[in-house]
């Protein structure tokens, strides 16, 4: 199903996406949530689709027109954030550097501690937006790189998948877990409730993925989404268990402690460390990516602790 | 074209040791842990809560020797 539109632009990209007429879409967003919902849509597109949009506008180049409208300001938006980031000024800064440098509020941390049930599962449903397709805009990258860093990559991708059993894929252990947590599991389920900084995570992955140019952002991001999960994945199933959260859903965390205690170390020497030797020109756009990771991930905790009364 | 170098065992800097593919291994209690997926990442700092596996605890102990390094006095 498509979403609730936010505005009066991601309202006629919804009409045109049941009617097939885009022929006549404006592309000025009326606001953030709209140019966000907006984008969000037209980017499904090339997920898992909507029942009641023809696949074939997937490739239409109206909407192409207005998702590259929306895609280039949304990305002069997150590299501004980036250029005037004291971090930018750094140029000896690598991806642990960075990751290390950037101090942004965490969410794990108050799910471990503090955070009462309906807190928690308010987080599950903006979660699932990107859970429910986790690794998928990565994996758009493959067919991008050289021998080295595409060995290493699907090395990871391999175990995200689950190794070969679709019982231990990652996706699908989120959505066994939102399950016996009694919430719904579909794709794409909770888009409705999703904010704005959930709705610009999910794009940016998705924007980084699906541009050859932006594949070194792509692999930043991955690379700091890997390298700042283990330790908050095992504060979030702590979180869980203090609340008596189904053991289903810490499990999906504790599955995120072990794996990502390996995908963090090659993801950052084996994917972007060999992708930076062969690429070395690319760094600038890889540390981008990876600052966006951190950036967005910041916005949104300060969003929803403030939204608590907890920051 | 010459082959890469793809080692299957590997020591992190201030990391875990990676092992690629298959392995049994026994721990300090003398049990068995058969690794299960491509790549495994063995605790070497001995603070993970997952021995033997890493749980990325090495990173906290180094943070906290760092604050401590900065700490006046």
């Amino acid at each position: 199903m498509l979403p609730k539109s936010r505005g009066t632009l991601s309202a006629a990209v919804f009409t045109a996406l049941q009617s097939g007429a885009t022929g006549r879409l404006e592309s000025a967003p009326e606001s953030e949530e709209d140019a966000q919902i907006a984008l969000w849509a037209l980017y499904e597109l090339h997920y898992r689709g909507f029942d009641e949009v023809d696949p074939d506008l997937e490739w239409d180049p109206d909407l192409l027109r207005v998702r590259r409208t929306l895609e280039r300001s949304f990305e002069a938006e997150l590299r501004a954030r980036w250029e005037q980031s004291p971090l930018h000024e750094d140029s000896e800064l690598g991806l642990t550097g960075l990751v290390d440098s950037h101090d942004g509020p965490s969410l794990a941390r108050f799910v471990q501690r503090r955070a009462d049930r309906e807190q928690v599962l308010e987080l599950l449903q903006h979660r699932s937006l990107y859970h429910l397709k986790e690794t998928d805009p990565t994996s758009w990258v493959v067919p991008r790189l050289e021998a080295r860093p595409k060995a290493a990559l699907m090395e990871i991708l391999f175990d995200e998948y689950g190794g070969g059993d679709p019982n231990r894929l990652h996706h699908h252990l989120f959505r066994r877990g939102l399950e016996a947590a009694g919430l719904r599991s579909d794709h794409a389920c909770y888009v409705d409730e999703a904010p704005v900084e959930i709705l610009a995570m999910n794009n940016a992955q998705s924007l980084f993925g699906l541009h050859r140019q932006l594949r070194a952002a792509a692999l930043g991001h991955f690379a700091v989404f890997e390298s700042t999960s283990s330790v908050p994945s095992r504060q979030l199933a702590q979180g869980l268990r203090r609340l008596e959260f189904p053991e289903e859903l810490a499990a999906y965390y504790d599955e995120h402690v072990e794996a990502d205690a390996v995908h963090e170390q090659v993801a950052v020497r084996d994917v972007c460390g060999a992708f930076l030797d062969e690429e070395p020109s690319e760094r600038d756009h890889l540390l981008f990516g990876a600052f966006t990771c951190l950036d967005l991930e910041a916005r949104y905790a300060r969003a929803m602790l403030t939204r608590w009364g907890a920051s | 074209m010459t082959d890469f170098e793809h080692a299957s065992v590997v020591l992190c800097p201030a990391g875990p040791m990676l092992l690629r593919g298959k392995h049994e291994i026994q721990d300090a209690d003398g049990k068995i842990h058969r690794t299960v997926r491509p790549v495994s990442a063995v605790c070497m700092c001995g603070g993970s809560a997952i021995k033997p596996w890493c749980d990325g605890t090495h990173r906290l102990l180094a943070a906290r020797a760092r604050d401590n390094d900065e700490t006046p006095g």
